[in-house]
């Protein structure tokens, strides 16, 4: 029987490797997919909800969860392309110029 | 047959010109060849000054529209009115700059106004998913207008940074609207505040409430979720550093307010805590590393931060003072931050070559108004009378001290007298020491020296004669209360 709690553990699972991942890997792509990650896991935590209260609200909000997502990342990866285009690198550690 | 609710456009109004304007911006760009950036910016103040007349009747409405999402009251009209003064002294600002820069970005002006759309949804929005479409929207275009120069990889990294940090923070906001919804089973202001006066909050609930806190405090940018300010406000265009540092403060803080007093109100105890720390954290911080910067823009981008801490003490007093005393400020800083970063974009010149302090040396004698301006505003972001800033900062540490809070308010003006020593390092440049070479004289235009004349009148008129203004925060207050 899978239950509320189950959803709710995968979806703190994945939330905390989307996390990890932001923090621990160096390439600018991967950050990017950690990040998706992490909406995705929310995402999995509205549905949930959604159908355990019985309420449509979760629903709607992964929609639009859904299409913040997708604008985020083609911005994002619209400036992958213009960093990659500047220095020829996505690795972030390399891109470095603003120290304070 | 399905009911269809009732649409209240009228009450967007403000928003919808704007974005109106920004789609009509991004057509006419795609026609006029040569100068496109100066139709973009004579559509977008246009369409701010219409917006500004379309905004009036909000002030004496106090209704929900479109099926509770969002709300049209003397809080929204207050932050409208202070998004559009903010939006409008943007694009005078950036007209020149981008002249200056040789750039024939239409786009610009679109983006700006879009974001601004976002802001005026996610000030007026009673709902959490209307409230995170804002934020989004705005967050997204302010990503772009960050990294719009185009050869700039100064500029593209501090997108870059903004962008991966600003979805972090998002995704956090993200999963905390999840963890209460499933704590309270709603999403709507009303019913969150229902539940948290019902008394038996959940664990659960308590973590969503803390990482709505996370969420907001990245977007104002508190100690110690500050991490991108410095470098972002460095690598961005002048005027836009400046609309980051006002606009989106003023919208992020306004979304804060709503949240936390509309419906964690019953929580207060719990959240003033967390915020009495991030408080002292961000003055400190803030104003400790300012004190160091050789650029003025991360200096400017220190004291935004230390800005955002003495806002958040009107927060933690918790009452109707505090919360008037946070809008009054949040006016006065508007004011006084873009007139700031309208003479930093001044003296910055082509390429933003010249936004060392070093190169404000000398200026109190080659430009003796564009000098006596500059100081007027770091005057008042030094929180000296007569200027608008002492007001704001007196407010809001009475409201703290009204509640109870004293050590606060001593950490916030020892804080503040530290602050003086670094921005009147910059006065004591400008008028003291003389520079290496006579750089080429700047020249004014006509956008430009009426975005500094209004800003240093109102620096000093609301300074002056602050009551009418105080009265309408207090006024505008009332609907959180």
């Amino acid at each position: 029987m899978v239950t509320l709690e189950h959803y709710l553990v995968l979806s703190a699972l994945l939330f905390a490797l989307g996390i990890a991942g932001v923090m621990l890997r160096r390439n600018l792509i991967v950050i990017l997919m950690s990040l998706e990650l992490m909406m995705n896991a929310v995402n999995l935590s509205f549905v949930a909800f959604s159908r355990y209260l019985g309420s449509i609200e979760g629903q709607i909000f992964v929609l639009f969860v859904m299409v913040v997502a997708a604008a985020e990342v083609a911005v994002g990866l619209a400036i992958a392309v213009a960093v990659f285009k500047q220095r020829g690198t996505i690795n972030i550690n390399d891109i470095s110029l603003l120290k304070w | 047959m399905i009911p269809v609710p009732e649409i209240n456009l009228g009450g967007v109004l403000p928003a919808l010109i704007l974005g109106v304007a920004g789609l009509l911006a991004t057509l006419l760009g795609l026609f006029v060849r040569k100068g496109a950036a100066t139709v973009g910016a004579i559509i977008g103040f246009t369409a701010v000054l219409i917006a500004l007349a379309a905004n009036a009747p909000l002030r004496f409405m106090n209704t929900p529209a479109f099926s509770g999402m969002i709300v049209l009251d003397t809080f929204s009209w207050f932050f409208n009115l202070l998004i559009l003064l903010s939006v409008g002294l943007t694009i005078l600002i950036s007209m020149k700059y981008l002249t200056d820069q040789g750039l024939d970005l239409y786009e610009y002006f679109a983006i700006l106004l879009f974001s601004s759309v976002g802001m005026m949804f996610m000030v007026s929005g009673t709902h959490l998913l209307m409230i995170f479409v804002g934020l989004e929207t705005l967050s997204i275009g302010v990503y772009v207008l960050t990294g719009v120069l185009p050869k700039s990889s100064k500029a593209s990294e501090a997108s870059l940074k903004y962008l991966l940090l600003g979805s972090f923070s998002s995704a956090l906001f993200l999963y905390g609207a999840a963890l209460l919804y499933g704590a309270s089973g709603s999403l709507s202001l009303a019913g969150l505040a229902k539940y948290f006066q019902s008394g038996s909050v959940s664990t659960m609930g308590l973590i969503g409430m803390g990482l709505l806190l996370v969420g907001f405090s990245f977007k104002v940018a508190a100690v110690p979720f500050h991490m991108w300010t410095p470098d972002v406000y460095d690598g961005a265009p002048s005027p836009i550093t400046g609309f980051m540092s006002v606009g989106v403060k003023a919208a992020a803080f306004a979304a804060f307010l709503r949240v936390f007093f509309e419906c964690f109100g019953s929580a207060q105890v719990t959240w003033s805590h967390i915020l009495w720390i991030l408080a002292v954290l961000t003055m400190i911080l803030g104003n400790l590393a300012a004190l160091v910067q050789s650029n003025i823009k991360r200096m400017l981008a220190y004291s935004s931060i230390a800005h955002a801490g003495y806002i958040l003490i009107g927060m933690v007093a918790g009452t109707a003072m505090g919360a008037a005393g946070i809008l009054y400020y949040l006016l006065a800083y508007i004011f006084t931050n873009l007139g700031a970063f309208a003479v930093v974009t001044m003296v910055g010149r082509k390429g933003e070559a010249n936004i060392s302090i070093d190169d404000y040396r000398g200026l109190g004698k080659s430009h003796p108004a564009l000098a006596l301006a500059m100081s007027i505003f770091l005057f008042s972001l030094a929180g000296i009378p007569p200027t608008a800033g002492f007001i704001g900062k007196f407010t809001i540490f009475g409201a703290a001290i009204a509640s109870g809070y004293i050590w606060l308010v001593i950490i916030g003006v020892l804080t503040s007298a530290a602050s003086v020593f670094y921005y009147f390092r910059v006065v004591m440049k400008m008028y003291m020491e003389a520079p290496e070479v006579e750089p080429e004289s700047l020249k004014f235009s006509p956008s430009m020296a009426l975005a500094l004349t209004l800003t240093v009148m109102v620096v000093l008129y609301i300074g002056i004669f602050p009551t009418t203004y105080l009265n309408l925060a207090t006024e505008s207050v009332k609907s959180l209360f």
